[in-house]
């Protein structure tokens, strides 16, 4: 399948800094439909969309409109940019290279919702991206398209830029919340949930970057028009994120439904003419999946049964040579150090999980520890607080199931292909 | 406004607004509990009681979750009790539980053991810290329930002396930048010590008595009274081993006190013992 321009229409073509250029290449003409149309088609517009949430957790876009649209007093639109898992890139391109398109389609958000408080929490590393939005809000304030009269309609919506401090935690929308509010960055307990008391005690819609800038294009081509790219279930186009051992690594954006090996091939292949040894698919929240899975086609049904997840679009590339458990052993070791230590079994698990793969990527694997994995990944999945400690197996268990045996020396993966299951060494 | 729900299988009746657990209490049934308390908002972070509710992907506090009209609930799978016995286990592998009859307890009823995570693995690491007259602070037996913290806070005290610092498996209890209790807000009001269920926090007395092999509550009978500082009048059990007073609790479900009492009430008596400078 091919690779197609939606998300990506305006990136690397207009100048980023300039409203002009953004209002040239179809810009504004989305928010200037809502302000003719109304919040209610916004609303069934969206719904009939099938828009899915982009930043992991696949949450149908419409019905969370609508819930803060319906939500009494006042509400907030937060624009979740932390972009803090290891390996994805989506947002930071599209704030950096089409800041504008942020700004109009939390615009329309604002509208749709009825808030006048947006604010857009920006991962503390991009520096660009945030610079970026700070001017496409002051030219969209000047030219009457953001402030207090959105456009003519009478409505008042402003933008606020927050950034972060570097905390992978304060990505999961509650603790964004607690972050903003100069609390400790640890997840509530949900419910309630964010649409109904959410940042400042507010009703709060929560959308990220990627999932924001899908509704100019559904104001634009309906429902209809957006569900032609797509499957049934996983409409419109994806971002992905290719890194590691391909020809071309970077931003990819393709129809739902395109085959993992059609993304790699976009990407020109595994590098070196080597062959494939596995893919971690969603980042470190995400998967392994092994050179038999390239005919997979990577959508949120497509994805479940195997246990693996579009997450927040990230495709890290291993080849043959690469060191599986070196890379098991780097995403143990980051769960350990983000885990916020409220929840027990996040905070101990991390920690017994690492403990365990160090001993597994230098070959000094223990008989029981296959079952101990077993043990602590599911009570991480099942017990955990929030998606940190849910997710936080699902590589290390993946990676367990692909090389069972676990690797006999320190050179790691490739080797220990052809290891024995509880191999102890 | 009363409603039904099903526990494993059986119909309860249940109020509006009640948890999970509550309901399970009131007929009869139970979860294992480590952070909550039924004075203190349950934060639900020890993660000892979940269940499965039907409908929900992840398992689900039954300390914090508000019961809902044909809720299905289910407290006996092996999802649940593999849950339990694994957070149970990870814990006691990671603090010294001498002092924590109920983790101990829990941890037998699941069949737990701590050892099958090896005797190599990180432990909570902290020394004691014993730097005023009235309370030391073991954060080697601290399981982060968050109740001091809430005790100290917006659940009962207002002072805001306690809060967790640090994340992780490094996260710990903090009086801001681990300043001593003497130059922290602290009032050592003790409603802290009242509500850990660890022994991490715990009177000078006992701590003292316990190291020479001296506390024994077998041989501790308590006597209700009423404190005779101040006019509210509040509910005093004095401990009370070998013909003086080691120990001063109020009821956790006083109408008065909630067990709360302020620094004289829980620290002020040593004046009646025989030996009134003695520890
Ligand atoms: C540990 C953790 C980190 C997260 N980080 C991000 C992030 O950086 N960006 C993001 O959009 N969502 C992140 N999420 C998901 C958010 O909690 C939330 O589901 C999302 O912002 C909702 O937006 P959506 O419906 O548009 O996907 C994270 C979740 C968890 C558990
Ligand atoms: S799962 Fe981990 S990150 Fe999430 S609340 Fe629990 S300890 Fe914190
Ligand atoms: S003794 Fe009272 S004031 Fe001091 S930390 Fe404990 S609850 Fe807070
Ligand atoms: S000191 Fe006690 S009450 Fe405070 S968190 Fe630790 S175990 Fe809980
Ligand atoms: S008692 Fe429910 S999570 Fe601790």
């Amino acid at each position: 399948m091919p690779e197609v321009r939606r998300l990506l229409a305006r990136a690397g073509v207009a100048d980023p800094e300039s409203l002009e250029a953004y209002r040239s290449l179809g810009g504004y003409a989305a928010l200037a439909r809502v302000a003719e149309r109304g919040p209610a088609w916004v609303l069934s517009e969206l719904e009939a969309s099938g828009l899915l949430g982009r930043g992991g957790a696949a949450f149908p876009a419409g019905r969370k409109w609508r819930a803060v649209a319906e939500a009494a007093g006042r509400r907030r639109v937060v624009c979740n940019a932390d972009e803090s898992e290891p390996g994805t890139f989506k947002d930071r391109v599209l704030m950096e290279q089409d800041p504008f398109a942020v700004v109009e389609a939390m615009t329309i958000a604002g509208l749709t919702v009825a808030a006048e408080d947006g604010l857009v929490y920006v991962r503390g590393e991009y520096r660009l991206a945030a610079a970026r939005l700070r001017r496409a809000i002051d030219q969209a304030e000047r030219a009457g398209l953001l402030g207090a009269d959105v456009a003519g309609t009478g409505r008042a919506f402003w933008i606020r830029v927050v950034r972060g401090a570097g905390a992978y935690i304060c990505g999961e929308e509650t603790a964004l919340f607690n972050s903003v509010e100069g609390r400790r960055g640890e997840p509530r307990n949900k419910p309630p949930f964010p649409t109904q008391a959410g940042l400042f005690g507010d009703p709060t819609l929560v959308n990220n970057v990627e999932t924001l800038c899908n509704v100019p294009i559904v104001v634009l081509e309906g429902a209809s028009g957006f569900r032609r790219y797509g499957t049934d279930r996983s409409t419109g186009t994806k971002l992905f994120c290719v890194s590691g051992h391909v020809e071309r690594p970077g931003l990819y954006e393709v129809p739902f439904g395109t085959t993992l090996g059609e993304l790699l091939a976009l990407a020109g292949g595994v590098w070196r003419g080597r062959r494939l040894q596995a893919v971690l698919c969603g980042g470190a929240a995400g998967t392994f999946l092994g050179p038999d899975r390239l005919d997979l086609p990577l959508t949120f049904e497509g994805l479940q049964p195997v246990g693996g997840t579009v997450g927040s679009g990230a495709v890290i590339v291993l080849d043959e040579t690469a060191s599986l458990w070196d890379i098991v052993l780097r995403v143990a070791r980051f769960f350990q150090e983000e885990s916020c230590g409220q929840c027990v079994p996040c905070r101990v698990g991390t920690q017994r999980q690492l403990e365990i793969v160090t001993r597994l990527a230098s070959g000094r694997a223990r008989p029981e520890d296959p079952q101990l994995l077993a043990d602590i990944g599911a009570a991480m999945t099942d017990a955990s607080i929030c998606g940190l400690g849910q997710t936080a197996a699902g590589a290390v268990l993946s990676a367990l199931a692909l090389r069972p045996g676990a690797p006999s020396s320190s050179n790691g993966g490739a080797s220990a292909a052809h290891g024995r299951p509880g191999e102890v060494v | 406004m009363s409603i039904v729900i099903e526990v494993d299988g059986r119909t309860l009746g249940a109020d509006e607004g009640m948890t999970i657990l509550q309901a399970l209490r009131r007929a009869g049934m139970d979860a294992p509990t480590l952070c909550y308390h039924p004075n203190l908002t349950p934060v639900n972070v020890c993660r000892a009681c979940v269940v499965e509710v039907e409908g929900s992907r992840a398992l689900v506090p039954s300390c914090s979750r508000r019961v809902e009209p044909g809720m299905r609930v289910r407290t006996d799978t092996e999802r649940v009790r593999r849950a339990r016995k694994v957070v149970l286990e990870m814990l006691a592998s990671s603090v010294d539980t001498s002092t924590a009859p109920e983790l101990a307890a829990h941890l037998a009823a699941y069949h737990g053991d701590p050892a099958r995570f090896g005797s190599d693995v990180a432990r909570v690491l902290e020394p004691l810290r014993d730097d005023n007259d009235l309370y030391v602070r073991d954060y080697a037996k601290c399981i982060l329930c968050y109740k001091c913290v809430e005790a100290c806070g917006e659940d009962a005290q207002h002072t805001f002396a306690l809060t967790v610092a640090g994340r992780g498996f490094a996260a710990r209890i903090d009086t801001g930048a681990d300043a001593p209790l003497l130059e922290s807000r602290c009032v050592f009001c003790g409603n802290c010590v009242a509500v850990c269920p660890t022994g991490a926090l715990m009177p000078l007395i006992e701590h003292r008595m316990r190291q020479a092999g001296e506390w024994d509550e077998s041989r501790q009978h308590v006597a209700e009274t009423i404190c005779p500082y101040c006019g509210v009048g509040c509910a005093l059990e004095l401990h009370v081993q070998g013909n003086r007073i080691v120990k001063v609790t109020s009821p956790a479900d006083h109408d008065i006190t909630r067990g709360n009492l302020c620094v004289k009430g829980r620290f002020g008596f040593t004046y009646v013992n025989p030996d009134p400078g003695g520890r």
